[in-house]
């Protein structure tokens, strides 16, 4: 199939097929971070503006790593050197920006749809690196990508999601990237970050919402939890013991999950309060191959807004590792 | 003097709806009678309004003329203008300009310029508090041998139930209605649209219809405690409906506007165009049909706009920041017929009751077509297809969820005062 997304601001709208071609064509370049010289030619002489509104360490870096391994340039702009403490409203900024010719904008925003606002008025491909609470698209990616690598499918999973789901723009591409491929959905943390709506979100997924993580992790093949935000922890107030009581991830509740469960999270994590550092250490969890995979996800998205390139064009890593080795690690 | 001929006359005061030539003599209406069979002088200018309705001239309980502080968005004669195009021949402008209508020097201010430069008449509305800081009553009566009309906060509710017993109190001596933005501040904080399925799957922050409807069950006790006479305004919950029936089933002098953009549009439209973000925002699927049934029988007394224009560089931000609010004169009509009598859901006599009647009534005037009355009409087609074009509106500002919208029926002729101000 060939894609015709010009820019990636929500995995929402994304089929099944789409998604799973962006899936498939992050293969080849997860196997050049195994490379010692993991640098390709692909976009040489492109530039990538990552734009980041809002403070980001590992999805900025990630970022900027991908747009290096693939040979192209990035401009950096950080919220705090930005001139929008000036008054400068974001379109002006993003128009400055544009004015120096980057060919694809990697943009980070707290205000939900700030990606998809931007994107209408620009020609060049935008990627959605994270708007306020609505979707982190590559995360999405990369999370599907680990949970294929470790079980080998990311068909008809029971998935549970722990923590502050209303506020989770992970959350929300997790649904709507696995919920496409029969993924039964769980969603568990305190009331108020976890309100029933959630459960109509995504149309066709089946999504409940329940209180007890002892009845949330019962049969689960993936969880993914979420970082306590510490900020909302003020906002309402809730005491984090009370959160560690009755919602922390740890060895003994983990047991209820299915046998080859996985625990995955975004980082970053707050050990001690959703996570205990024996689950996070642990043989069950994936946090650092999601970082590793971070990178190949977003490789293979500025590769094909950029270079346009589709099913039928040679993948740019396969030039570099014959096809066999490639498939070795399947 | 002017006649306006065979014109179908509909009048809900009388229940008139017959073919009828009205006369009218400066700000008067002189004479109405059989469609040819009124006499005028020589020199009468004769509007033909074969085909179209002739209707008491249409008044807006609730509208931002921005004038004075902020008229790089609209001044009293651009927004009075659009109303001339939207058939409005009285609007009553909300007291948050800056500064504040909350002393009869700004009021006067207003009225002056009016005046000099509106299309329409402009009724104002004064402050409730000083500054509408919800601290200290205004200045009221001062204020109402200025002009008010009525007394708000608007933008926000009166602050405590405290100050708005007092106000309620107050305005009951001196025959003044009192308007209530609904809302309870700490529950709807920091929220852009509307909570339900969509603003969580967008991840914009919704504030629940109750943040509204536990404001107007407060005003509607306070109404009954003190006898005032409280007007709730742009009304958009179904919960919040419920106790308005309930104050009205009590007989309390209790009464309710809705918006169009409330009976036509609903929170799933959202999709981060600030062109829909509004306060109150676009509520649920079943809230609209609820203001539509409250519409049919009665409990809702008038359609107002909210008219709320925001320049540009104000309003093309991303959808956490851009002001709420949007236009709503020139569509206002064409949403009605679409949504209301198109639809079959209200009869056109009942819809023009909710322009006109409706409306004068909470201010507690009469409005009819009938001898001796202002010279105001509202005459409008039933039949043209017309498209919306928000460049062409007198309007400084742009901000129309409607723009490029397709209407069957709309304003032909606005009257004011016996003067044609808007002609199609």
């Amino acid at each position: 199939m060939s894609h015709n997304f010009r820019d990636l601001l929500a995995l929402e709208p994304l089929t099944a097929d789409e998604l799973g071609f962006l899936l498939d064509q992050s293969k080849p370049f997860q196997e050049i971070q195994k490379h010692p010289l993991k640098k390709l030619a692909t976009l040489r002489g492109k530039t990538v503006a990552l734009a980041f509104f809002e403070t980001s360490t590992r999805t900025r870096i990630s970022f900027g790593t991908a747009a290096s391994r693939l040979g192209a340039d990035s401009m950096n702009l950080q919220a705090e050197a930005s001139s929008l403490k000036k008054g400068e409203t974001l379109l002006d900024t993003v128009f400055n920006l544009n004015a120096m010719k980057p060919d694809c904008l990697v943009m980070r925003h707290a205000a939900s749809g700030a990606t998809d606002y931007v994107a209408r008025h620009l020609d060049i491909p935008v990627v959605n690196a994270g708007d306020g609470t609505h979707e982190h698209p590559s995360q999405g990616l990369l999370d599907a990508l680990t949970i294929r690598d470790r079980l080998g499918t990311i068909k008809n999973l029971n998935v549970t999601i722990l923590g502050d789901i209303l506020h989770s723009r992970v959350a929300r591409s997790n649904i709507h990237l696995l919920g496409k491929f029969g993924c039964k959905f769980t969603l568990c943390g305190p009331a108020m970050w976890v309100p029933r709506e959630l459960e109509k979100i995504a149309p066709g997924t089946p999504i409940r919402c329940v209180y007890r993580i002892e009845e949330a992790l019962e049969g689960a093949d993936v969880i993914i939890m979420l970082r306590v935000q510490t900020e909302r922890l003020d906002d309402p107030p809730l005491s984090a013991n009370d959160y560690v009581l009755l919602y922390q991830l740890n060895a003994e509740r983990l047991r209820r999950a299915s046998m080859n469960a996985i625990v995955l999270h975004p980082g970053p994590m707050n050990r001690g309060i959703e996570i205990t550092p024996e689950v996070a250490d642990g043989p069950q969890s994936c946090v650092l191959e999601q970082v590793t995979n971070g990178v190949a996800v977003r490789m293979a998205i500025l590769y094909l807004l950029i270079s346009g390139a589709t099913e039928t064009d040679a993948h740019p890593a396969l030039e570099v590792k014959p096809k066999e080795s490639a498939n070795a690690s399947d | 003097m002017l006649l306006i001929k065979n014109g179908r006359v509909l009048d809900p005061v009388s229940k008139t709806d017959a073919t009828l030539d009205v006369l009218l003599d400066g700000e008067k209406i002189k004479e109405v009678g059989p469609a040819g069979r009124v006499a005028s002088p020589q020199g009468t200018e004769v509007f033909d309004a074969r085909g179209m309705v002739v209707a008491p001239g249409f008044i807006d309980l609730h509208v931002h003329l921005r004038e004075p502080g902020q008229e790089s968005s609209e001044t009293i004669e651009t927004g009075t203008q659009a109303a001339a195009r939207g058939g409005f021949t009285a609007v009553c402008c909300m007291p948050n300009t800056k500064p504040v209508n909350d002393n009869a020097s700004v009021t006067r201010f207003i009225l002056d310029r009016a005046k000099v430069g509106g299309s329409v008449r402009v009724w104002p509305i004064g402050a409730a508090s000083v500054g509408s800081k919800g601290e200290a009553i205004a200045e009221i009566a001062a204020m109402k041998e200025a002009g008010i009309v009525a007394v708000s906060d608007d933008g926000k509710p009166i602050a405590t139930a405290k100050l708005a017993r007092q106000v309620m109190d107050y305005c009951r001596s001196l025959e003044l209605p009192v308007i209530e933005h609904s809302e309870d501040v700490s529950l709807a904080g920091g929220a852009v649209m509307r909570e339900g399925v969509t603003s969580t799957r967008l991840g914009l922050r919704g504030m629940p219809a109750a943040a509204e409807s536990v404001c107007v069950a407060r005003d509607v006790q306070l109404a009954e405690l003190t006898g005032a006479r409280l007007h709730v305004a742009h009304l958009s919950a179904k919960a919040s409906l419920e106790q308005v029936r309930w104050a009205k089933s009590r007989g309390l002098r209790v009464s309710c506007e809705v918006t169009p953009h409330h009976f036509t549009l609903i929170d799933e439209d959202v999709q981060y165009d600030s062109k829909f973000k509004m306060n109150p925002p676009l509520a649920a699927r079943e809230d609209r049909e609820a203001l539509l049934a409250g519409l049919a029988d009665g409990t809702v007394d008038a359609i107002a706009t909210d008219h709320a224009p925001h320049e540009a560089a104000l309003k093309d931000v991303e959808f956490d920041r851009a002001p709420f609010g949007i236009l709503g004169f020139e569509t206002a009509l064409g949403l009605a017929l679409e949504q209301l009598v198109q639809s079959g859901r209200l009869s056109l006599m009942r819809m023009v009751e909710l322009f006109t009647t409706g409306p004068a009534r909470v201010l507690g005037i009469e409005r009819k077509i009938a001898a001796g009355q202002p010279a105001d009409l509202t005459i409008f087609g039933l039949n043209h297809t017309w498209t919306y074009h928000v460049k062409e509106s007198p309007s400084k500002s742009r901000n129309s969820p409607f723009d490029g919208r397709n209407f069957k029926g709309g304003p032909m002729a606005t009257i004011v005062g016996g003067r044609i101000v808007y002609k199609q």
